[in-house]
């Protein structure tokens, strides 16, 4: 029974195959996924307090897995309810669009589970490939394949990317002379510093790097962003990146605290991701686009945590990505809700939104004012705990440049603001929300601004949760 | 916690803090538009009601921070909830709480569209005006300091004048960007002394070098607020766009929040820096005053006079402050209220001259006295007050 939600996903998808077999079925699979992510969202919550090993102690059940598997299946719920239209994907391919879904969720919630390196890289596959599926479902407009080029970058840098890691893994296997974490880590220690070690970490590290969407493996990102449909890229912006910190977290815990060179090219590497994207984001039209440069940013502020190899700051970090998530969310819900067909909404397509829905207009604010780190909310405490950390460990120039860069950041999200508040709609029509999205769009704010302004909870859990993997 | 004087009967400072956030959670639910001013009026009347018993029960014979409140709020990186005042945040204090009435009032038939959102923007401003002028940790004090520019910004781009995106926009990045390095700052402090407490961080004897990044965070995050003279170019354009009560509350409120930085932080926390750098401020000082005033002279437009003139005044607060003594203190802070009351009481009545004639420009006032007498008398009776004068008055002995 350890592993109940991984096996809700993997029946639900079995389902939705028989379901996707029947003509006219879009109704059916819709009900499919509606009660397989509310199960899901109860069953993780439940398996909350598990623990235990199984596969020849190759998977791990343990709070470190189960805390993010809950946030996966949150995730994946809001995901799921929220863009329960699924205007960009057609009527009869919307059976497989779920399967796809969930396989990757399912993927992904193997990935935080594996303590071994087949299994990891087993359970990244499988992710991996149901995420290049999903990117191409979109339907065509406009003639332009838009969705093809993006899953095609996203497959290629992909598959590349993980061939490099399994170099690396090899490597490992060499120098450890096993592919259990538990055996790795001890092994390597006290030889961190021999270049072998390090290439061989290094090599590693691209794939969770590029999961991430870090600098510089992050030019599938935008691009996947611009040409997924709506919904796909609400997904592909917040859960996987769970997942990435998650890994990135068993990764640098592999060969910490002997490996500062490592440090300090996290530390470049973290920069380099937070001025490319803040930058890059400035001069964005689409907003989906933008929020992929975003990204790439916050990927860069999360590194801050993870590269003080140290359990405050992998709490920080934890803290940040699951703010991160409800911030996301928040985001893409909007954008899902004011494109009317489909389509990328532009930033213009924002305007005088407070008019045309109240609700979506708050909720596009906060989660705007949250993502560029502005008190009271969940970004700022984020960020926060981040630069704290970061600075009691003595990186004080990248505690000031991600500083400068929380004010560059500002810029292009108050643009969205100003857009959705102070212009008047010029005969812009309304926007028709449904009931369920516009409690999600209040849950998600009160979230956001709980989290601001009370985080010890959430910290202390993700405090706990990071010593489970220390 | 020898620096607080826990006060366990009334909690004054929590009450008008909070008051006025509830009072804007409440107001999000009013549709009505006179219901929405009156709301907003009777919530600012309570606050001020409230904080007038505290101003008689404030005890000045006492060193300590007085109502003092402490709770434990992020217990992991010790953080606290600590408010606290001494004679410094109860001027300040009083002043807020007794203008935001007029602000309701004073907008009471000017803003016409989204009343409710423009009344629940004065509330929250309110409530962390006053939160920053009682915070005694550091990190209340920064989140306070911060949040207030969502309100700010969104009462200037909203029911701004016509170059409001450029103003409101400018606003934000400027005073954002100055407080970032604040944020380093105070985290280099918790990490010296392992506590965001204010009154924890005082009298240390950090190293002078130290004390002069510290300083320099500090500085750039509070002089762009005062605003000094090279960083006050956001001034004049927030306030020609802002509607009035916008003008009103950044010039009499906004604007003292870097002076009482200066007051608060630098002084007490970097003193070798501050003896250092203060010629070098007092220069600047200097050259805003000439500047703002010289500057003034030239303005057409009313509320740009004003602001500039603002400029100017504020340099004379930071001189005071700057010059190290108490009677220079003293002077600095009289002057801090009494321009925030007459420059108020100026943005006021620039504001019933454009809602009348819709023209800000001086030429076109001419003659308003004839029309307008009793107003004219309000009009040239404010800038008489506003000469700095260095009479003492009751302070904590803090200071």
């Amino acid at each position: 029974m350890l592993i109940v939600p991984e096996l809700i996903l993997l029946g639900a998808a079995l389902v939705l195959f028989f379901v996707s077999l029947a003509d006219n079925n879009h109704r059916i699979a819709q009900g499919v996924a509606v009660i397989t992510v509310l199960a899901l969202m109860v069953a993780s919550v439940a398996a909350l307090g598990r623990s235990g090993e199984i596969f020849a102690a190759s998977y791990r059940v343990d709070l470190f897995s189960q805390v993010f598997k809950v946030l996966i299946s949150f995730g994946l719920m809001i995901v799921v309810l929220f863009g329960l239209r699924l205007k960009g994907i057609a009527v009869d391919i919307r059976a497989e669009y779920y399967i796809f879904l969930f396989l990757a969720s399912l993927g992904l919630m193997m990935v935080v589970s594996s303590v071994e390196l087949l299994t990891l890289f087993v359970a990244l596959e499988l992710s991996s490939f149901a995420l290049y599926l999903l990117v191409p479902m979109r339907t065509d407009s406009g003639g332009l394949r838009g969705q093809m080029e993006a899953a095609a970058k996203y497959l290629l840098f992909g598959v590349m990317v993980t061939g490099i890691m399994l170099y690396g893994m090899s490597y490992v296997f060499g120098l450890a002379g096993s592919t259990y974490l538990a055996d790795i880590v001890p092994r390597l220690h006290g030889i961190g510093a021999d270049p072998a070690v390090i290439v061989a970490i290094a090599m590693i590290l691209c794939a969770f790097c590029f999961k991430l969407g870090m600098f510089p493996f992050h030019f599938w990102l935008p691009d996947v962003y611009q040409g997924a449909a709506n919904e796909t890229t609400a997904f592909i912006a917040t859960v996987p990146k769970l997942a990435a910190v998650a890994l990135l977290l068993r990764g640098v815990v592999m060969f910490s605290p002997d490996a500062e060179n490592i440090g300090y090219v996290l530390g470049i590497l973290a920069v380099c991701s937070m001025f490319y994207g803040n930058l890059l984001a400035l001069v964005q039209k689409d907003i989906k686009r933008m929020l992929g440069f975003s990204g790439i940013a916050h990927a860069g502020y999360v590194m801050l945590g993870i590269l003080i190899m140290k359990e405050s700051g992998y709490a920080a970090s934890m803290f940040y990505i699951t703010g991160y998530l409800v911030m996301n969310l928040a985001a893409f819900m909007v954008i899902c809700a004011v494109s009317k067909e489909g389509e990328n909404p532009e930033i213009t397509d924002f305007i005088g939104l407070h008019q045309r829905a109240p609700v979506l207009a708050i909720t596009l604010s906060c989660s705007m004012f949250a993502l560029a780190g502005v008190p009271p909310f969940v970004g700022f405490m984020g960020k926060f705990f981040l630069l704290a950390d970061t600075l009691t460990s003595g990186y004080l120039v990248l505690v000031i440049l991600a500083a400068i860069n929380t004010a560059i950041s500002l810029y292009y999200y108050l643009s969205v603001v100003r857009v959705a508040y102070t212009a008047d709609p010029e005969g812009r029509a309304g926007v028709s929300v449904g009931l369920v999205p516009q409690i999600i769009g209040i849950g998600l704010v009160l979230v956001i601004i709980a989290m601001g302004v009370m985080p010890q909870r959430v910290l202390d859990i993700a405090a706990q949760v990071v010593s489970r993997v220390v | 916690m020898d620096f607080l004087s826990q006060y366990h009967g009334f909690p004054f400072l929590s009450v008008i803090i909070f008051l006025p956030l509830i009072g804007a959670l409440v107001q999000m639910f009013i549709r009505e538009d006179n219901l929405a001013r009156i709301w907003a009026l009777l919530v600012t009347v309570v606050v001020a009601a409230l904080s007038i018993p505290m101003y008689l029960g404030f005890d000045l014979n006492s060193s300590k921070y007085q109502f003092g409140e402490h709770h434990a709020w992020i217990p992991a990186l010790n953080i606290n909830y600590t408010v606290g005042i001494d004679g410094i945040s109860l001027l300040l204090i009083l002043m807020t709480t007794l203008i935001m009435p007029l602000c309701v009032l004073g907008s009471w038939r000017y803003i016409k569209k989204r009343v409710t959102a423009f009344m629940v923007c004065l509330l929250i401003m309110e409530t962390s005006m006053i939160g920053v002028f009682c915070a005694l940790d550091f990190v209340l004090f920064y989140i306070l300091w911060e949040a207030m520019l969502i309100p700010m910004y969104l009462l200037i781009a909203i029911w701004g004048g016509p170059r409001r995106n450029y103003a409101s926009i400018k606003f934000f990045l400027y005073t954002l960007a100055g407080s970032v390095l604040l944020l380093v700052a105070i985290i280099a402090l918790y990490f010296k002394t392992g506590s965001f407490s204010i009154p924890a961080m005082m009298g240390r004897d950090y190293s002078p070098v130290f004390q002069m990044w510290v300083f320099l965070a500090f500085f750039l995050a509070f002089a762009i607020k005062v605003p000094m003279f090279p960083f006050h170019t956001w001034l004049p354009a927030a306030h020609v766009e802002a509607p009035t009560a916008g003008s009103v509350i950044l010039a009499s409120i906004l604007l003292k929040m870097g002076t009482y930085g200066f007051l608060r932080f630098c002084l007490p926390i970097t003193p070798l820096a501050t003896v250092h750098f203060m010629p070098y401020i007092l220069w600047l000082s200097v050259a805003g005053i000439l500047y703002g005033g010289f500057t003034a002279l030239a303005q057409h437009d009313m509320k740009k006079l004003i602001a500039y003139s603002s400029v100017g005044h504020m340099g004379f607060v930071t001189l005071g402050i700057f010059v190290l003594n108490p009677r220079g203190i003293e002077g600095a802070l009289l002057q801090m209220v009494n321009h925030g009351v007459t420059t108020g009481a100026l943005f006021f009545c620039v504001g019933m001259i454009y809602e009348r004639t819709h023209s800000r420009e001086i030429r076109d006032a001419t003659g308003i006295g004839k029309l307008m007498p009793w107003y004219v008398t309000f009009l040239a009776f404010s800038p008489c007050h506003r000469w700095p004068s260095p009479a003492p008055i009751p302070l904590s002995a803090s200071f």
